[in-house]
């Protein structure tokens, strides 16, 4: 049975934390489950959490007329899920759904935010550490915009 | 000063085409057919890798990669997606039909000295076709590789080749499939991303694995590159090339990428060959 933190720790967006630090960030942390089908979050709802998921795949997705629900991309264990906890106006900006079985840990945004303005060597690493996600998102988001195959005419 | 070995042109269908009758035609998407097709005179036997002349009489001549089993002799496999006249025409070809085949040409996989490494197979859309021999040989040879890869990636599930062969490699025991598309509606359950998004987590030995990659030329280098994050050298990646192929030869030069001739010196080459030639953008 792992704790919290040492759970963090094996996560790549928290590895390396200092252990006061992991603690730290566990206090704002607890671990959830997620049945296939279910919601994590919906777009232009409060964005009060985030998740990291350690099993199963959650869909992120938008509704567009005439389409319906497009998944723009999938994360899986090991990834984290939002971060629009971090910025105003802190509403999430898709939806995002188990599509199978999930089981992540959910960590308070808004406690976290309180730690990280107490603690700013704190709040400086996760910044770091979650603009990485960000960056290796948008480089992701970036090559889906290529439409690649779309212009493919390799047989 | 790169030194070009000797044009090894075929003994027979070089120039002239072969009638070959269409056997068989499957929808495999869309936009894309899968077409068998029978020799009217004697057979040949394409290498994993290698392509053919495909020949819409009246209409014009592409290069088209096999798609079938390399170790089937008789019929020829290919799949087409149609995007102009040629492969539009080749795609509306129906069962009887018969159509012109020169080759095959150019290089092939390297499936004899990847034996005894880990094999890790990436496909961008219908850059699974020219893979799929290399998958065939591999499966059959199981014992002969150690870590079995297929990365597998498309615009939209249903833009998926070969999907219910890609089913049954996935539940084998040996192999690891991965499939993800780049956007999905529906009940799809699968990964949604960029195909390199699937190489962080694939269960291969980078010290000792192959690769072999084809899909859209800026899919391949995206997936270099995270092939050589997770640690596989440039000498291991492989890479199929396309460019203006015409006379397949080595002679016409419409294919030309700096000093290289796409369909006589490729159109596999590795990585470390290739990559400078592929940053200019002039070519």
């Amino acid at each position: 049975m792992h704790t919290l933190d040492e759970l963090l720790a094996e996560s790549p967006v928290f590895a390396g934390l200092e252990p006061d630090q992991l603690e730290f960030i566990a206090g704002c942390a607890q671990n959830v489950a997620f049945e296939q089908g279910r919601r994590l979050f919906r777009e232009d709802d409060p964005a009060d959490t985030f998740y990291l998921v350690r099993r199963g795949r959650v869909a992120l997705s938008t509704h567009v007329s005439a389409r319906g629900d497009v998944t723009i991309e999938t994360i899986e264990p090991g990834e984290i899920v939002g971060w629009s906890w971090l910025f105003p106006p802190y509403t999430w900006h898709f939806d995002a759904r188990a599509v199978e079985d999930v089981g992540a840990v959910a960590f308070d945004g808004a406690c976290l935010r309180g730690k990280c303005e107490a603690d700013h060597a704190l709040g400086y690493e996760l910044m770091r550490r979650f603009a990485q996600v960000m960056i290796d998102r948008l480089q992701h988001t970036r090559m889906l915009l290529l439409d690649v195959y779309g212009h493919a005419s390799r047989s | 000063m790169v030194t070009l070995p000797a044009a090894e042109a075929p003994a027979r269908g070089a120039m002239t085409p072969e009638p070959y009758r269409v056997a068989a035609r499957t929808q495999e998407t869309a936009d894309t057919r899968t077409l068998v097709l029978e020799p009217l005179g004697a057979p040949v036997l394409p290498a994993a890798g290698q392509f053919n002349m495909l020949y819409a009489f009246g209409i014009g001549e592409v290069p088209i990669s096999t798609s079938g089993d390399p170790a089937l002799e008789g019929p020829l496999v290919h799949t087409i997606r149609a995007v102009g006249a040629v492969t539009e025409a080749l795609c509306a070809s129906e069962p009887g039909a018969v159509i012109g085949v020169r080759g095959p040409f150019g290089t092939s996989w390297p499936l004899a000295e990847a034996e005894g490494a880990d094999l890790v197979i990436v496909a961008g859309g219908i850059g699974l076709a020219p893979l799929r021999p290399a998958v065939y040989h591999a499966l059959a040879h199981r014992d002969a590789y150690g870590a079995f890869c297929l990365l597998v990636g498309a615009r939209t599930p249903g833009d998926l080749l070969y999907s219910q062969e890609l089913e049954g490699w996935r539940g084998r025991f040996d192999a690891e499939v991965g499939v993800t598309v780049d956007s999905a509606v529906g009940e799809w359950r699968g990964r949604v991303g960029v195909v390199s998004r699937l190489i962080p987590d694939a269960a291969f030995d980078p010290g000792s694995a192959v690769a072999l990659v084809v899909g859209p030329e800026i899919m391949m280098t995206f997936t270099a590159r995270a092939l050589l994050e997770r640690g596989i050298p440039k000498e291991r990646i492989y890479l199929s090339m396309e460019r203006n192929m015409r006379c397949g030869l080595g002679h016409c030069g419409h294919c030309q990428l700096g000093p290289m001739l796409i369909c006589r010196d490729g159109p596999v080459f590795r990585y470390d060959e290739i990559e400078a030639l592929m940053e200019v953008r002039e070519l």
